[in-house]
């Protein structure tokens, strides 16, 4: 059974409908890429997914069980522990340094101190940025940023990482550099990513590729309006694992 | 590729025998088609007729595999200057790619040529995904990387390139068969 799931989920902003219809199975460490053109419901599937949106219809499901339905603090709580979330800019603590920011998640979960700092100073190696530790964020570039909230995300050991463009903000290199080494963390640990991202250079870091458009999954796989398209086989979008 | 400039510059860090000099090619240029050891013999041949290198040195059996090469200051200079020759960007625009949609619009009919072009891009994303995960593989080496990553920018023009031409195609069917 897959452990993260969405069934129909439909999602409107005031008049504008977002999601019209969305079924994602994400089996335990896969890697999923979420892509489409801008404004076909990426972000906003993700952050259903993440419990961070309530959908207004169908279900969410964590390990069989419908998060969709949880009050908000079950929720923030699921995002904290078993949940990574990651986006196109760190969106890092401004007034606190690198590793205050990478410690924060731990000390919010219980973690002591001392232990938080060490793993802290820890994760930022890993990414490279440990000798950033004592630095605000402001006094970094976007791509060091980008590093150390990919550290604060892995911090607390999330079976999922929601990653909502998390390179679309850096150059090249630096962006296939974070996300080199957010997959080979990944595959270490068994973590589980679904990617948001409208590169097909990008997307193909996942194990598969799932286009959205218009609110509803591209069955073409393509983008293409599927009123034009022959069909010689099932696309990766239809995939009924 | 210029498989005779490969041996030079490889002979250029000393001398070697063939099949050392064909192991260094397939560790250099990792996701090159390996060279076969008679291609690589007959480049060999090729290169002493015009003399860029020379025989060094020869085991007691002598064979092709027991014979050494070195660069003749010739070889240097012919080297140094491909070397420093930039490469014309793109002279004649040919790929299989481009000619196959443009004989299918000649030949077949729309759909066969959008059938082309979605079959196409599966198979190019396919592998854009396959050498993708090379580069996250742990045991990955920067030779690999480099490899990879002109294979990725290729895949990912050519990605664009069938898009695009699957959202011409119809006007540009109508411009064929008027
Ligand atoms: N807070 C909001 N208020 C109103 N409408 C919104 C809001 N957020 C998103 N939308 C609308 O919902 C639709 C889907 O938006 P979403 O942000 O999910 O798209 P996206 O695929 O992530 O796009 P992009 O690639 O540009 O980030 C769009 O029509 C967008 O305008
Ligand atoms: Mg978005």
């Amino acid at each position: 059974m897959s452990r993260l799931q969405a069934r129909d989920v439909v999602r409107s902003y005031g008049p504008t409908p977002a999601l019209r219809g969305v079924s994602l199975d994400v089996a335990d460490g896969e890697i999923v890429a979420v892509t489409g053109p801008s404004g076909c419901g990426k972000s906003t599937l993700l952050h259903c997914l993440a419990g961070i949106l309530r959908p207004d219809e169908g279900a969410v499901r964590w390990n069989g069980e419908r998060i969709d339905t949880w009050p908000e603090a079950a929720r923030s709580r699921l995002r904290r522990t078993e949940f990574g979330v990651l986006f196109q800019f760190g969106q890092l603590v401004p007034e606190l340094t690198a590793a205050e920011n990478v410690a924060l998640p731990l000390l919010l979960a219980g973690t002591g101190r001392r232990e938080a700092g060490r793993a802290a100073g820890e994760w930022l190696d890993r990414f490279g940025v440990g000798h950033l530790a004592d630095v605000r964020p402001g006094a970094m570039s976007g791509g060091q940023q980008q590093r150390c909230a990919t550290a604060r995300a892995l911090v607390t050991g999330p079976r999922v990482i929601f990653a909502d463009e998390p390179t679309g903000a850096l150059d090249t290199l630096s962006g296939e550099e974070v996300l080199t080494q957010l997959v080979q963390l990944a595959r270490e640990q068994g973590t589980t990513i679904v990617l948001v991202t409208h590169e097909p250079r990008i997307a193909a870091y996942a194990d598969r590729e799932v286009m959205l458009r218009d609110g509803v999954v591209d069955p073409t796989g393509l983008g293409l309006d599927e009123t034009l398209v022959p069909l010689p086989a099932a696309g990766p979008g239809t995939d009924p694992r | 590729m210029s498989t005779s400039h490969v041996l030079l510059g490889l002979l250029a860090a000393g001398n070697r025998h063939g099949y050392e000099l064909k192991r260094a090619h397939d560790t250099r240029l990792p996701r090159a088609k390996p060279l076969a050891f008679g291609q690589v013999y007959a480049t060999l041949g090729r290169l002493q007729r015009d003399g860029l290198v020379v025989t060094a040195g020869q085991e007691r059996e002598a064979g092709p595999d027991r014979t050494a090469y070195a660069l003749t200051d010739q070889g240097r200079a012919a080297l140094a200057g491909w070397l420093a020759a930039v490469e014309p960007p793109m002279p004649y625009v040919t790929s299989a790619l481009f000619t196959k949609v443009a004989v299918a619009l000649l030949v077949a009919d729309l759909n066969a040529a959008r059938s082309y072009l979605i079959a196409q891009a599966r198979a190019h994303t396919d592998r854009l995904r396959e050498l993708t995960a090379v580069k996250t593989a742990p045991s990955t080496t920067l030779d690999d990387v480099v490899a990879v990553d002109y294979a990725v920018a290729h895949l990912d023009a050519d990605l664009r390139w069938l898009r695009t031409t699957l959202a011409r195609v119809a006007d540009w069917h109508r411009e064929v068969h008027p």
